[in-house]
């Protein structure tokens, strides 16, 4: 037995520290995944600007988001793609009003395949597209308009089989980086990106094709009494966070579109 | 290695303990159980049988959408926790160690119902003989004897708890140093585009699964021979 006795110490240590927990981030941020980027570089600027405070950052589609909060997630602010979301979770007492807009998302059909710049939605049916990625429109706002804007331009009965759906826009975007899709729908925050960017062209959707993706945050019920929660919701009203807002395509609430 | 990143260590570390204490809980729940299904003879072992097995042919999809339902605010376990002051256990560590007990219990029954099966009732009726009290007999013949199929039940639960992934996807959110373990920070580096940060961390857990079954394999054939009856 004795010669165990190392290795039985090294274990005792081990199960003393799982026990331990790790720290925390004072502010949890789930956010709509087509903010991927725009919060890369919103949450140092934040952490900068107020070195009290922490982030840390949550990325799904907002259905999916929505969902985790409901069943009591911990998070302290929900940015959704859908302003219905956050009015959902004020309404059932899981989020404190008031529901604040911070931009309107618009979609872009993109590819790292062909120059979708040089493309319209009408020309998907063509056989050349074998995959057409969208994000799920059952619980991801950009999917959902972005199905709307193919039923527009009148191709969602004949591109439909060949629809391939990602989890969130990030996803649906990571499907087509991969050329897993050759093209898709992604939203134009995630196209701005310059490394994406850098990688395929995209086409503006219009705006009439769908309903329009009004987008909003709400401070959640758990996150009302934290005070990074606080500051965060007011540093987005910010001009240095509407700038970066904006470098990502988004239309600012009281702006008009660029 | 060393190109890893805080969130990566922390995401490492965290799936080290959940396996830990998946595997310990699971070690002193399984003992027991197992020894019980290797001997009992009524229907009821039937039943249990059955309900240890489930999370083999259960997608863990449906294992964490029930887990949630039952661990969240509003379930049963979640709600009554709430009412007496404590927080509910969906998306918290105790809530993905829930779910990985779960997941991983047949993994760690299966090799010990084996084990303890194989010993030869006769070793038990001379230790009885001998006036060994119960307890005294499995620690030192049932034990023992079964250390082949212990070593397989930590190994294998140890190993599927790291590997784990549907059920701490639906019952875990992702939160960083809480329930945000490997395969879930690999699933959100792809979904994120960052592939080079998630081929290190896959590369980590390839290299780490592969090795432990290779080590196990080595170290059953060589040492952990049964012990022969003389």
């Amino acid at each position: 037995m004795t010669r165990c006795k190392p290795l039985l110490s090294a274990l005792a240590l081990y199960l003393a520290m799982l026990t331990a927990s790790a720290c925390a981030a004072n502010a949890r941020v789930a956010a709509a995944a087509d903010l991927k980027f725009a919060f890369d570089e919103l949450k140092p600027l934040f952490e900068k600007a107020m070195p009290q405070h922490s982030l840390e950052l949550i990325l799904g589609s907002s259905g999916k988001l929505h969902q985790q909060i409901d069943h009591g997630a911990p998070f302290d602010l929900f940015f959704s793609a859908d302003v219905s979301l956050p009015k959902a979770l004020v309404n059932s007492g899981k989020a404190v009003a008031p529901v604040t807009l911070y931009g309107l998302g618009r979609v872009v059909l993109w590819s790292t395949k062909f120059d979708a710049s040089k493309l319209t939605l009408q020309q998907l049916p063509e056989t050349q597209f074998r995959k057409l990625a969208i994000a799920a429109p059952e619980h991801a706002p950009y999917g959902a308009r972005a199905k709307e804007a193919l039923q527009h331009a009148g191709v969602w009965d004949k591109v439909q089989a060949r629809l391939v759906f990602g989890e969130n826009i990030a996803h649906t975007a990571q499907l087509i980086d991969t050329q897993a899709a050759e093209l898709g729908i992604v939203a134009l925050s995630l196209a701005m990106n310059n490394k994406l960017k850098s990688k395929g062209g995209f086409y503006l959707i219009p705006a009439s094709y769908h309903q329009a993706l009004e987008q909003a945050f709400v401070i959640t019920k758990r996150g009302a009494s934290n005070t990074a929660a606080q500051d965060f919701a007011t540093f987005m009203r910010s001009e240095t966070a509407r700038q970066v807002m904006r470098r990502y395509g988004f239309v600012l609430p009281g702006e008009a579109a660029h | 290695m060393l190109a890893l990143s805080p969130g990566a260590w922390q995401a490492i570390w965290l799936t080290a303990r959940l396996a830990g204490l998946t595997t310990l809980i699971l070690l002193l729940v399984s003992a027991p159980l197992a020894w019980w299904l290797t001997h009992s003879r009524s229907r009821a072992s039937n039943l249990v049988a059955a309900l240890v097995s489930l999370p083999l042919v259960l997608p863990p999809t449906v294992i964490g959408f029930y887990l949630l339902l039952v661990l969240g605010p509003q379930g049963a376990v979640g709600g009554a926790l709430e009412r007496i002051g404590l927080p509910h256990l969906a998306f918290s560590f105790w809530g993905i160690l829930v779910g990985s007990v779960i997941y991983s219990l047949p993994f760690a029954v299966q090799p010990l119902r084996e084990a303890f099966g194989s010993i030869d009732p006769r070793l038990l009726d001379a230790a009885a003989t001998m006036r060994a009290s119960r307890i005294d007999r499995f620690v030192s013949v049932v034990l023992p004897l079964s250390r082949s199929g212990i070593l397989t039940a930590v190994v294998i639960t140890f190993a599927h708890t790291v590997g784990e992934f549907g059920v701490i996807a639906m019952l875990g959110g992702s939160i960083a140093g809480e329930t945000r373990v490997v395969s879930i920070a690999i699933y959100d580096l792809t979904q994120a585009m960052e592939y080079g940060a998630a081929h290190r961390l896959s590369a980590i857990l390839l290299a780490f699964s592969f090795l432990t079954l290779l080590s196990f394999y080595a170290i059953n054939q060589r040492v952990m021979s049964p012990i022969k009856p003389r």
